[in-house]
C-alpha cells in the first residue's frame, strides 16, 4: 500500500513560489528556467548497550532556481517562503549567470524531454516511519542491542536508525510540474567484542531501501541475525588469520553491491568519462570511445542502470530535471553500451538513448544544484543460475565473502580494495569456518574478467547506501544496487595485518 | 500569507520563551556561501546559496534522571521556531533519560551577542573570477586542461539557552582548489589552498605552479608496488591526521573498538605512540585556523554531547613529545574514563619539534625516493591498528639525488598514520594545509609539515592517471 502526499507538504505555498519565480526568470529573458521546492524530514536514532544515545530529528525547508542565461548556468537558493523572496533568488540566479557567461567557453545545452503537466509520484511503502512514535523506535533498538549482548563474545552492542522522508516540487518554464514523495529507512546494528589480543565486530547485512516501518517489524528476519551474530563473532574471534594468496571467491549480495557501486556505478556516469568530476571524485576508465567495444567482464556479465525498481534508493518518478525515469542497459554481454545521464550530459551524446536523459539528474538537498547522480546500478541474475551452495561446491580453494566494511577505489575507477564482514573459507566446495584480516585487491575490468557464474534469481538481494558522495560542493545520494551471489576466479587476497606491519 | 521575518536572536529568545521543557537550548546557523566550479577550462556549476537552521534541544527531568529532545529544521519565522520548539519539547517528554545527562553550562555571553550574521556573496571572488577566465584561456592555450572549484562560506551560530547562555561564533570557510591534465589526458597535477575570505588566491599563480609540476611529468617512470623512501606534503599529512583524530573518540577508546585502546582494558593515554618531539593539538584561537571556542552539539552520539552545550574550549593537546596526552572526550566520557573533559575542536595541528624549513629542503635531501602530491579515498581498514588505505593521486614525482626527474604511476598504499609519525625520518616546518580528502565539506582547517618516510607501503600499482 502506498500512500499519499504528506498534507504538511501539500500545504506550503510551492504553487505560487515557482510561478513567481519562474515568471521573473522569464521576464529577465533566460533561456530555461527551473524551480524547486523540496521538504527532507530525517530522523537518527543511536542506541547503544541498552541505552539512548542519542536522537535527532530534521525538517528541511527551502527552495532553488536554476537558469540558462547567455548560454551560463545560474542557480541560487532561498528558505524565506515568500513570493517577493521567490522573485529575489530568481534575479540572483540570472545575475549569477551573468557572472558565470564570461567563463562560461562551451554554451549550456539540455536535452529536449517532453512536458508533465502536474504530476504526481509516491515511492512504495506501507507504514510511514514518522507516523512511529521515537519511543518505539528506540525500544526495537534496545532490544537487538541487549539480546546481542547475551552473547559470551559481545561486550558492547550498538543500533541506529536512519528514516528520511523527501519531497519535492519541480516546475520549469517549458511547463512540467511534478509533486512527490520518497521514504527510505536504514536499521542495523552491530556487536562488538575481545580478547586480551584481538578485538573485532561484526554488523548486521541488513541493506537500507525504500520502505517505511513495516521493514524493521517484517521485512528482514531480525531475529534470526540477531540470534546468528554473537557466535559468528565468537568464531571471528578465533579464526585464523589468512594467508595471502590468490583464492576463489563467491561473494554474497550483501558485499558485492559495493562493489558495483565503486567499480561500475561511478565509472558509468557520463560526466566523470568526460572530465566534470576531475578536481573531485575523479573521472573513469570507461571513456565514450570505448562504448560498444571495451570488455567490461566476461560475457555473462549485464548490467542495468534504473530508477524504477520498487524498494529501490534511487527510485522515483521523475527526476530533479523533471525526465521521466527508465532501465537502461549499461553493460550487456560483457561490454560496455551505456552511461548514467542528465540533460546536459544527454545534450554533449546525442547518439545515446535517443538523445534523451535516462533521469540521473538529482540534488541531495534544496541548497543544492541537481546534477549525474548515480541510478540504482544492478547485475542481473542468470535466470536458470545455481544457488549460492552450488556455486560455493564449485571452489576447490577460495573465500565466501559476506556482508561489507571497507572500501576505496582510484580517482579512474581502476584499482580498489574491499574488506567485508565475514569471510568463509572454502575447501574442496565446501565452507571450513571464518578467516580474519582479509582484504580482497584487483582492477576493475581483470576483477570483472574473471566472473565465472552469476547465481540465480533466488539468490538476488538489492542492496546500498545512504552515503554515497560526489560534486563541489558535497552532495549526499542514496542509491541502490541488486546482485546475485557470484563466482570469481584467482582473485588477490592481502592480509590486512601485514599490510599494516614493518 | 503573512509573514514576520525576525533576527537570528529573536528566534532564541521566542523559541526559550515558548519551550515548556524545564530547559532549552535553541542553536541558529545563519550561513551564506558562494560557489564556482570549472572543468575542461569552462564554468560548470555555480551557486549562491542562503539558509538558516535552528536546533531546539529540550531537557525534561523524569524519574532516573533528564531526558533530551534534539530537533533541527528550517525557520524563518517566530511561528516556525514555535513548531521546532512544540517538537522538541515532546520529544524529550518521550525519551527515556539520557546517559550523557549533566548539569547544562550557565550564564556566558559572547562580545558581539547582538550583532548581526555576517554574509558573504559572490563578490568575494571579483578578483577570482576574471583571473579564472584569464587561467582558462591561457591554459587552453598551452595545452592544459583545468577543472577546480572555489567555495566561500561565512556560517554565523548563535547558541542560547534557558540556563543563560547567549553565545556567538562568525566561522568563515573556503578554498580553491585546481586539478591540472595535459591535452592527452596522461598526465595530471593538483594544487589547493584554505582561505578565510580569499585575498591571499591568485589563481593565475596556482595555474604556474601547475604547468610547473606537468613539465615534471613529461618523463614518465614506472615503478612497481613496494615500500619506497616517501615525502608526503602537508595536505597528505593533513588527510592523515584528520583521520587519527576522528577516530580518537574516548568511548571507543575505553570500550575497547579502536587503536587507542590498551588491551585487555582502558586506554593508550599516557604512553608513548609517536617519535620524540611529535605533537598534535587543536586550538581555537590558533590563527588562520581560527574555529569555535565554545562547544556546540546538535545531538550526542559518542563523541558529542547536548549537555556540553557551551562549555568552553581551549588548547588541548592529542599527543605531546610522542606521548598520547587526550582523546576526544564528552564530560560524560570523562566521567567512564577518569580523564580531564577534552571535548571536539573544529581544527588540528601537527608540529615536529625542532623542524624548519620548507617540503623543498625534504627533496634536497632525499637520494631517491617519492614525492607525493596528495592522497584520495583514505578509509579505515582495521580500527584496532588504525590501519588505512587509499590511493596517490594527481602526481607522483620521482627524487633522484634531491632532484625531480620524472613522474612515476600512482599507488594504492596502506598505512597507520600514528605509525608514520613513529617512523618517519625528516619533517619540515608546519604551514597551514588543506586536506585534499576532506577539506572541501568536513575538515578544512588543518597545519601540519612535510614528512619523510623510509619505508612507505604502497600496496599495488594503480594504473590512474
Amino acid at each position: 500500500m502506498t500512500g499519499a502526499i504528506d498534507p504538511s507538504f501539500l500545504s506550503l505555498p510551492y504553487r505560487v513560489l515557482g510561478d513567481a519565480a519562474l515568471a521573473r526568470a522569464a521576464d529577465l529573458g533566460v533561456q530555461h528556467a527551473d524551480f524547486r521546492l523540496e521538504r527532507i524530514r530525517s530522523q537518527r536514532v543511536l542506541v547503544r548497550d541498552g541505552a539512548l544515545q542519542g536522537a535527532a530529528e530534521g525538517d528541511e525547508v527551502g527552495f532553488a532556481v536554476r537558469v540558462v542565461h547567455g548560454g551560463a548556468w545560474g542557480f541560487a537558493t532561498g528558505v524565506v517562503l515568500t513570493e517577493e523572496e521567490a522573485r529575489r533568488v530568481a534575479e540572483t540566479a540570472v545575475s549569477v549567470a551573468e557572472v558565470a557567461a564570461s567563463m562560461t567557453t562551451r554554451p549550456v545545452e539540455l536535452a529536449p524531454e517532453p512536458v508533465y503537466d502536474d504530476v504526481t509520484w509516491v515511492s512504495s511503502y506501507d507504514v510511514n516511519p514518522f507516523d512511529v512514535p521515537t519511543a518505539d523506535k528506540t525500544a526495537v533498538l534496545a532490544d537487538w542491542t541487549v539480546r546481542l549482548c547475551r552473547g559470551s563474545a559481545v561486550d558492547h552492542a550498538t543500533a541506529h536508525l536512519l528514516a528520511v522522508q523527501e519531497n519535492k516540487y519541480y516546475a520549469d518554464l517549458a511547463g512540467t510540474r511534478t509533486t512527490q514523495q520518497r521514504v527510505r529507512l536504514q536499521p542495523g546494528f552491530e556487536a562488538m567484542g575481545g580478547t586480551s589480543e584481538v578485538f573485532d565486530s561484526m554488523a548486521s547485512i541488513a541493506p537500507p531501501v525504500g520502505r517505511g516501518w513495516e521493514y524493521v517489524t517484517g521485512g528482514w528476519d531480525w531475529d534470526a541475525e540477531i540470534d546468528e551474530v554473537p557466535d559468528l563473532l565468537a568464531e571471528k574471534l578465533k579464526a585464523p588469520s589468512v594467508d595471502a594468496g590468490r583464492y576463489d571467491l563467491v561473494i554474497h549480495p550483501s558485499n558485492l553491491w559495493l562493489t558495483i557501486h565503486e567499480s561500475i556505478g561511478h565509472a558509468t556516469e557520463l560526466d566523470r568519462a568526460l572530465g566534470y568530476e576531475a578536481n573531485y571524485a575523479g573521472t573513469s576508465f570507461a571513456t565514450p570511445d570505448k562504448l560498444g567495444t571495451l570488455e567490461y567482464g566476461t560475457p555473462i556479465m549485464h548490467v542495468t542502470g534504473d530508477r524504477t525498481v520498487e524498494h529501490g534508493l534511487a527510485t522515483t518518478g521523475y527526476d530533479d530535471e523533471g525526465v521521466a525515469t527508465q532501465q537502461w542497459d549499461i553493460v550487456r554481454g560483457g561490454v560496455l553500451v551505456g552511461y548514467q545521464l542528465d540533460r546536459p550530459m544527454a545534450a554533449l551524446m546525442p547518439d545515446l538513448n535517443d538523445g534523451r536523459s535516462n533521469g540521473c539528474a538529482f540534488a541531495d538537498s534544496p541548497g543544492h544544484i541537481p546534477i549525474q547522480r548515480m541510478a540504482n546500478v544492478s547485475l542481473q541474475p542468470d535466470p536458470d543460475g545455481p544457488s549460492t551452495e552450488e556455486l560455493i561446491s564449485r571452489v576447490e580453494r577460495g573465500i565466501y565473502v559476506v556482508g561489507d566494511k571497507s572500501w576505496s577505489i582510484d580517482m579512474q575507477r581502476f584499482n580498489f580494495q574491499f574488506t567485508g564482514q565475514r569471510f568463509f573459507e572454502i575447501e574442496d566446495g565446501r565452507l571450513t569456518g571464518q578467516l580474519r584480516d582479509v582484504a580482497y585487491q584487483a582492477t576493475t575490468t581483470e576483477f570483472w574478467g574473471s566472473l565465472e557464474a552469476v547465481g540465480g534469481p533466488e539468490t538476488w538481494v538489492l542492496g546500498g547506501a545512504f552515503n554515497c558522495g560526489k560534486a563541489q560542493p558535497g552532495q549526499v545520494a542514496a542509491v541502490s544496487h541488486g546482485c546475485p551471489t557470484s563466482l570469481f576466479r584467482d582473485v588477490r587476497i592481502l592480509n590486512t595485518t601485514e599490510e599494516g606491519g614493518q | 500569507m503573512t509573514t514576520i521575518l525576525a533576527t537570528a536572536q529573536e528566534l532564541v529568545e521566542r523559541g526559550l520563551a515558548a519551550s515548556s521543557a524545564d530547559d532549552c537550548m535553541v542553536i541558529v546557523r545563519e550561513s551564506t556561501s558562494a560557489n564556482l566550479r570549472w572543468a575542461n577550462n569552462t564554468l560548470t556549476t555555480n551557486g549562491v546559496m542562503s539558509d538558516r537552521g535552528v536546533t531546539v534541544v529540550s531537557f525534561v527531568r523524569k524519574a532516573g534522571g533528564t531526558a533530551a529532545g534534539s530537533v533541527t529544521g528550517s525557520a524563518t519565522t517566530p511561528d516556525q521556531v514555535g513548531d521546532l520548539v512544540a517538537a522538541a519539547d515532546a520529544a524529550a517528554r518521550d525519551a527515556e533519560p539520557a546517559e550523557d545527562a549533566n548539569e547544562l553550562v550557565r550564564d556566558r555571553t559572547s562580545p558581539g551577542w547582538e550583532d548581526p550574521a555576517v554574509p558573504t556573496d559572490v563578490t568575494v571572488y571579483d578578483t577570482v573570477a576574471p583571473a579564472l577566465g584569464e587561467a582558462f584561456r591561457r591554459a587552453g592555450a598551452a595545452g592544459r586542461v583545468l577543472y577546480g572549484f572555489v567555495d566561500h562560506e561565512i556560517t554565523t551560530t548563535y547558541l542560547g539557552s534557558s540556563t543563560g547562555l547567549r553565545l556567538r561564533h562568525v566561522q568563515p570557510t573556503g578554498h580553491f582548489a585546481c586539478t591540472a591534465k595535459n591535452a592527452a589526458l596522461t598526465n595530471s597535477a593538483w594544487v589547493g589552498t584554505a582561505t578565510r575570505d580569499f585575498t591571499d588566491v591568485d589563481p593565475l599563480a596556482y595555474d604556474d605552479e601547475l604547468a610547473r609540476r606537468l613539465a615534471w611529468g613529461e618523463r614518465r617512470v614506472e615503478l612497481p608496488a613496494g615500500r619506497y623512501d616517501t615525502i608526503l606534503p602537508p595536505t597528505a599529512l593533513a588527510d592523515l591526521m584528520v583521520d587519527a583524530y576522528w577516530y580518537a573518540g574516548a568511548r571507543d577508546a575505553w570500550e575497547g573498538q579502536s587503536f587507542y585502546s590498551k588491551r585487555p582494558t582502558g586506554t593508550k593515554i599516557g604512553e608513548r605512540i609517536a617519535a620524540p618531539g611529535v605533537n598534535l593539538f587543536s586550538d581555537p584561537t590558533h590563527d588562520p585556523l581560527q574555529c569555535s571556542p565554545f562547544l556546540v552539539a546538535s545531538a550526542s552520539s559518542s563523541e558529542l554531547s547536548v549537555f556540553d552545550n557551551g562549555l568552553p574550549l581551549e588548547r588541548t593537546d592529542w599527543i605531546r613529545d610522542g606521548e598520547l596526552r587526550s582523546l576526544v572526550q564528552t564530560r560524560h566520557t570523562s566521567g567512564m574514563t577518569g580523564e580531564p573533559v577534552t571535548p571536539y575542536i573544529d581544527n588540528v595541528v601537527l608540529e615536529v619539534d625542532g623542524a624548519t624549513g620548507p617540503i623543498d629542503d625534504l627533496v634536497a635531501g632525499t637520494e631517491r625516493g617519492l614525492l607525493l602530491t596528495c592522497l584520495w579515498y583514505i578509509r579505515m581498514v582495521d580500527p584496532q591498528a588504525l590501519l588505512l588505505t587509499g590511493l596517490t593521486r594527481d602526481g607522483v614525482y620521482l627524487v633522484e639525488n634531491g632532484e625531480i626527474t620524472g613522474a612515476v604511476n600512482n599507488f594504492r598504499w596502506n598505512e597507520s598514520p600514528v605509525d608514520l609519525l613513529r617512523r618517519f625520518s625528516h619533517a619540515s616546518a608546519t604551514v597551514p594545509s588543506f586536506s585534499r580528502e576532506w577539506g572541501d565539506d568536513y575538515f578544512s582547517r588543518t597545519a601540519t609539515p612535510a614528512i619523510r618516510v623510509p619505508d612507505f607501503n604502497m600496496s599495488s600499482v594503480s594504473q590512474a592517471t
